[in-house]
């Protein structure tokens, strides 16, 4: 008989797997209340390493041509397809779901980041504009990276939901720090895994696991993070982030589905003016 | 010489030093300018300083001596009703007519203003540097002491600036002390804001004594943006070497308003020092009517009508 | 020879400013609850003007309950197209008035007369006319081909441009199919309370329209209010947090249009007469109370003594004073609150040791006056580089590499608006997209039009006004 392998699920930072700081970690059950992993209790100063990852990952993130991060989210979507095979396994390990809709998931999120990777190069033609002002000027408006935008993923649908903001994030130009589900992390780290050996730089995204009460009012309040997807985080807990976020009037946003809104939402509007002259 | 030691490469170097022109904003800055409003006591002063710096001018092929006489008696003595409205600047005519009217000045009172002929086979400047320099001579000889002479406006097209430039040199020294040197750009054709920048420190560094904006004969001539940087120019040519140069917008100033206008620009832009003929000067023939109209309106209340101005 | 302009005043006889006003409440002037009044003043002799209501919690329950009736019964059924035309007739019906509102304008805001007559009061019927036509076309909105008014909005506009920032409030609202209720800023309520007015000659169905005027408390009553939707705020970046501290975790949805700390960037190869225009125009425009100011002036080194003699002559020339005489280019600080904020600024510029320098102009006996005034020597870490004066006041810093201007511009937590001067495109481009900011005016400066989005990155706000995407947040889609 052959003892299986297992992985030390670690943190994603910087594009580096570490433990955290803290030298923390949490249990984390099967479906069943079987001992799964114990997967790394990330700290704040987790947090604010992956904040300054995601700042310095940023200006190149930003200035790669639009084609270019498009190529590089469909190649996130052909790594991910040939590891399908884990992520069902770690669904319906988690989530207790049937091994079909576990399969399910995994392929809509696999489509997720194909949609996505096509948005890249299409937001601004489409959500851009240029403006007919009433004078010599040349004037247009198009949706630039917001810049870093924190995650806090759905709980459930562990991989598609993490998927469906992330996707928006990146696609939008922005890098992530992301804090995994907190009962269902472990398709948030083999992910990381998958962009690691994706062409995605170091630091674009950046994944932790641990406690949302911990890790949330330290991301809701750091003045380097300039939005936030908050579409895992409980309603109860959703006013406090808020009005932490108003330190630095962070765009919070939470959303149920992936639409072209969602990536607009982590973009700002920048409009140019020049004159049109000889 | 200023600014230049007279060879290519120095002209070359001073022009291509001049910093750009945005066209939008010149507009922009020469529209705001025109929205002044000059009222009451202003208005009277501006209208008498108009006057003042009027070229009257008549560039007509049928101008004949009786015509050209009409318009010296008007220059002397703009309205025959009123001894306080001041003479013009000076007449403006084709050399062939500069001694009709410095002999009918002379004897009806004008002899402190001066004739100007155009020059340099005018308006379009397309002849010899011989044929030029006999033109001027001739407009010299007949008792001209203004020259309007105009650019070679194709060699400055085709970037020959040093063809340009030697000609104004050669008509400069022509010039002497006889008489002031206009040099007339045509800036309808120069077209760009940065080609009138150009042609104002060519021709101060040439040694223009005013630079003028156009002859009369292509529209758009004297526009408020054009006047604007060559009043730009002036101010700038005077801070570099302590000479100042006169400034001639001709062509479109046909009423008060317009000639107001060029006033403010003068004035917010150059400097008051500017304000006076030895350095602004209009070309113009139907606006002295309209100023005159406008200063009877000042004076007696109320409106005028072109039958209580001349018609010369 | 001088040339001296002689006064040139506008006539204030084509505006007939009553002595009270009453609220705008579903169609009627009537008085605030228990008479409460409040003088309003011109800024520009300190005279009072008239005086105006203080709205109360009671009024603004009030104004909420006239904008949900009319949101519930008209507004909101009415066909987009005729919504539309209720927009077209405000337009015009500014635009016949416009000189009476300029004059208005005028007389209590302090601003010249110049300003409000080319500028405030044509962009204000500009964006009625421009919002009108989106009415019927809002599945183009870009929020999805569903789109939905969100019902009830509660606006809240500065004193700066009181006429037109009600108009980048009401018009879009409108057009999307919501009712307001519209607070205008305490010190300039006349142009709204004669706005109003405009929306009976329009025939605009009552409660569609609610104009309450008062202070920050009724501000604070209209964002708490339950009964409302949607809150748009132009104001302070510290009010702005403050209501959106108020709003978070409600289901209201919130814009805010806040402060700036523009940087205005000068490079060497700039067309300097016109970049000194737009220098001018950057930072003394409305006497420098604009949001988007270009604050910071950051000129390339080696163009750095040039471009401040070139400034300093051209500020020699600015006119200040009687914001009615035509030939005004500087008026009135608008409230003696606002010159004591700007006079301790500058204050401060002087003891951290930028060198301080004004035009010397002389300044009315009566009223609230600040001469333009220019900082050189300026560093980032000085309080006059960082905090938004909203006044004349120009900070001049240095820099000398591109990459340095954009580290510098973008230092800060506002991000509203900058300029850009060069007479290179490739470099204009690069340095439009390195710049965190929302309005970028390159080879200008402080232009406006109701078809161009505005609104800032960071701590300048959240969303857009004007263009489609200023309309968007006014509505809300699904896919």
């Amino acid at each position: 008989m052959r003892i299986d392998v297992k992985k030390t699920y670690k943190l994603y930072i910087g594009g580096a797997f570490p433990r955290s700081e803290s030298g923390r970690s949490y249990e984390i059950n099967d479906a069943k209340g079987k001992f799964l992993a114990n997967p790394a209790l990330a700290s704040r100063k987790d947090l604010r390493d992956a904040v300054v990852a995601a700042r310095s990952a940023l200006t190149g993130w930003t200035s790669a041509t639009a084609f270019n991060r498009g190529q590089i989210l469909y190649r996130v979507a052909e790594v991910l397809e040939g590891r399908k095979a884990q992520f069902i396994d770690e669904i319906v390990a988690l989530e207790g779901s049937t091994r079909s809709a576990a399969t399910k998931q995994v392929d809509e999120a696999i489509d997720r980041w194909v949609w996505y990777s096509g948005w890249c190069d299409k937001i601004a033609s489409i959500y851009g504009s240029t403006n007919p002002v009433s004078g010599p000027y040349y004037n247009f408006t198009t949706p630039e990276p917001l810049g870093v935008v924190g995650v806090f993923a759905p709980q459930k649908q562990s991989l598609l939901g993490l998927v469906d903001a992330l996707g928006a994030v990146l696609a939008g130009g922005n890098t992530a720090v992301v804090v995994a589900s907190e009962k269902f992390p472990l398709p948030a780290i083999s992910l990381s895994e998958v962009l690691a050996t994706s062409d995605l730089p170091g630091g674009v995204v950046n994944i932790l696991t641990g406690k949302t009460v911990e890790l949330l009012p330290w991301m809701a309040s750091h003045m380097d993070i300039d939005g936030m997807d908050i579409s895992g985080v409980s309603a109860n807990l959703e006013k406090e982030v808020r009005v932490a976020g108003v330190e630095n009037l962070k765009r919070i946003h939470a959303f149920k589905d992936a639409t072209p809104q969602r990536i607009l939402s982590f973009t700002e509007n920048k409009t140019v003016w020049h004159p049109i002259g000889i | 010489m200023l600014l230049v030691d007279g060879t290519e490469s120095s002209l070359r170097a001073m022009l291509q030093a001049l910093p750009p022109v945005d066209e939008v904003g010149a507009h922009a800055r020469a529209a705001m300018l025109g929205t002044r409003s000059i009222k009451t006591t202003s208005k009277s002063w501006a209208i008498d300083t108009a006057i003042s710096m009027i070229d009257l001018t008549t560039l007509e092929g049928s101008d004949t001596p009786g015509k050209v006489r009409a318009l010296c008696n008007k220059a002397v003595r703009p309205d025959s009703t009123d001894a306080t409205v001041p003479h013009v600047g000076a007449i403006c005519v084709y050399n062939d007519m500069v001694a009709v009217a410095r002999k009918h000045l002379d004897a009806i009172g004008g002899a402190d203003i001066p004739v100007a002929a155009v020059s340099t086979a005018f308006p379009s400047g397309r002849a010899s540097r011989e044929v030029k320099i006999r033109d001027t001579q001739d407009a010299l000889d007949a008792g001209a002491t203004e020259i309007d002479m105009v650019i070679d406006r194709g060699a400055f097209l085709a970037g020959d600036i040093m063809k340009v430039f030697t000609e104004i040199v050669y008509i400069k020294e022509l010039c002497g002390d006889r008489a002031h040197l206009k040099v007339i750009f045509e800036t309808g054709e120069l077209v760009t804001l940065d080609n009138v920048r150009k042609a104002s420190f060519l021709a101060m560094a040439a040694g223009a004594d005013f630079i003028k904006t156009s002859t009369g004969k292509i529209s758009p001539a004297a526009t408020p943006p054009v006047v604007l940087v060559m009043l730009e120019a002036v101010r700038d040519f005077y801070a570099q070497t302590g000479v100042k140069i006169g400034v001639k917008p001709a062509g479109g100033i046909r009423n008060t308003k317009d000639a107001i206008k060029q006033l403010v620009l003068v004035n917010e832009t150059a400097g008051a020092q500017w304000l006076n003929p030895q350095l602004f000067r209009i070309g113009a023939s139907a606006l002295l009517n309209d100023l005159l109209m406008q200063r009877m309106k000042l004076r007696d209340g109320h409106y005028a009508g072109p039958n209580y101005v001349t018609l010369d | 020879m001088t040339f001296e302009y002689a006064p040139a005043p506008e006539s204030a006889s084509v505006v007939n400013i009553a002595d009270s006003y009453g609220l705008f409440i579903n169609g009627k002037f009537v008085p605030a609850k228990g008479g409460m009044t409040f003088p309003t003043i011109n800024p520009a002799n300190e005279k009072v003007l008239s005086k105006v209501a203080y709205a109360s919690k009671d009024d603004v329950d009030k104004a909420v309950a006239a904008a949900r009736a009319a949101y519930t019964k008209v507004w909101s059924k009415l066909s987009p197209a005729e919504r539309g035309k209720y927009l077209f007739r405000i337009a015009r019906i500014l635009q016949e008035r416009a000189r009476e509102f300029a004059v208005l304008e005028t007389l209590n805001n302090g601003k010249p007369i110049r300003e409000t007559r080319d500028a405030d009061i044509p962009l204000a019927a500009a964006h009625f006319f421009y919002h009108a036509g989106w009415a019927d076309k809002l599945e183009h909105a870009g929020v999805g081909n569903n789109p939905k008014s969100l019902g009830v909005a509660g606006q809240i506009i500065p004193w700066n441009f009181p006429l037109l920032m009600l108009s980048w409030k009401i018009a879009p609202a409108l057009a999307a199919g919501n009712t307001v209720v519209l607070k205008p800023a305490e010190t300039t309520p006349l142009t709204a309370l004669f706005f109003a007015e405009v929306c009976q000659q329009a025939d605009l169905p009552p409660g569609v329209v609610n104009i309450l005027t008062g202070d920050g408390a009724t501000g604070s009553h209209i964002v708490n209010h339950p009964g409302i939707d949607k809150i748009a705020f132009t104001g302070s970046t510290e009010v702005g947090k403050l209501i959106a501290r108020s709003v978070a975790g409600t289901k209201k949805s919130l814009t805010l249009e806040l402060g700036g700390k523009g940087a205005n960037i000068v490079y060497e190869d700039a067309a300097i007469d016109e970049t000194i225009e737009g220098i001018v125009n950057g930072i003394f425009f409305n006497q420098g109370h604009v949001c988007c100011a270009g604050s910071r002036l950051l000129v390339q080194e080696s163009v750095h003594d040039e471009v401040i003699e070139k400034l300093q002559r051209r500020m020699s020339q600015i006119r200040v004073g009687d914001p009615m005489d035509k030939n005004t280019d500087m008026g009135a600080i608008n409230s003696s609150a606002q010159l004591a904020k700007i006079r301790e600024l500058a204050d401060v510029g002087g003891e951290e040791g930028a060198t301080r320098w004004d035009n010397g102009c002389e300044l009315p006996a009566k009223g609230f006056w600040f001469r333009p005034t220019i900082f050189t020597g300026v560093t980032q870490a000085q309080r006059i580089a960082r905090e938004e004066i909203f006044g004349p006041v120009l900070s001049v810093l240095t820099f000398r590499t591109p990459q340095e201007a954009i580290d510098k511009a973008n230092n800060t937590p506002f991000g509203l608006s900058a300029g850009i001067w060069s007479d290179k495109g490739s470099k204009v481009l690069w340095t439009a997209k390195n710049l965190k900011a929302g309005v970028i005016w390159a080879n200008t400066f402080n232009k406006f039009d109701p078809a161009s989005p505005f609104g800032g990155y960071k701590e300048s706000g959240w969303g857009r006004e004007g263009g489609r995407h200023g309309l968007s947040a006014y509505l809300k889609g699904g896919k």
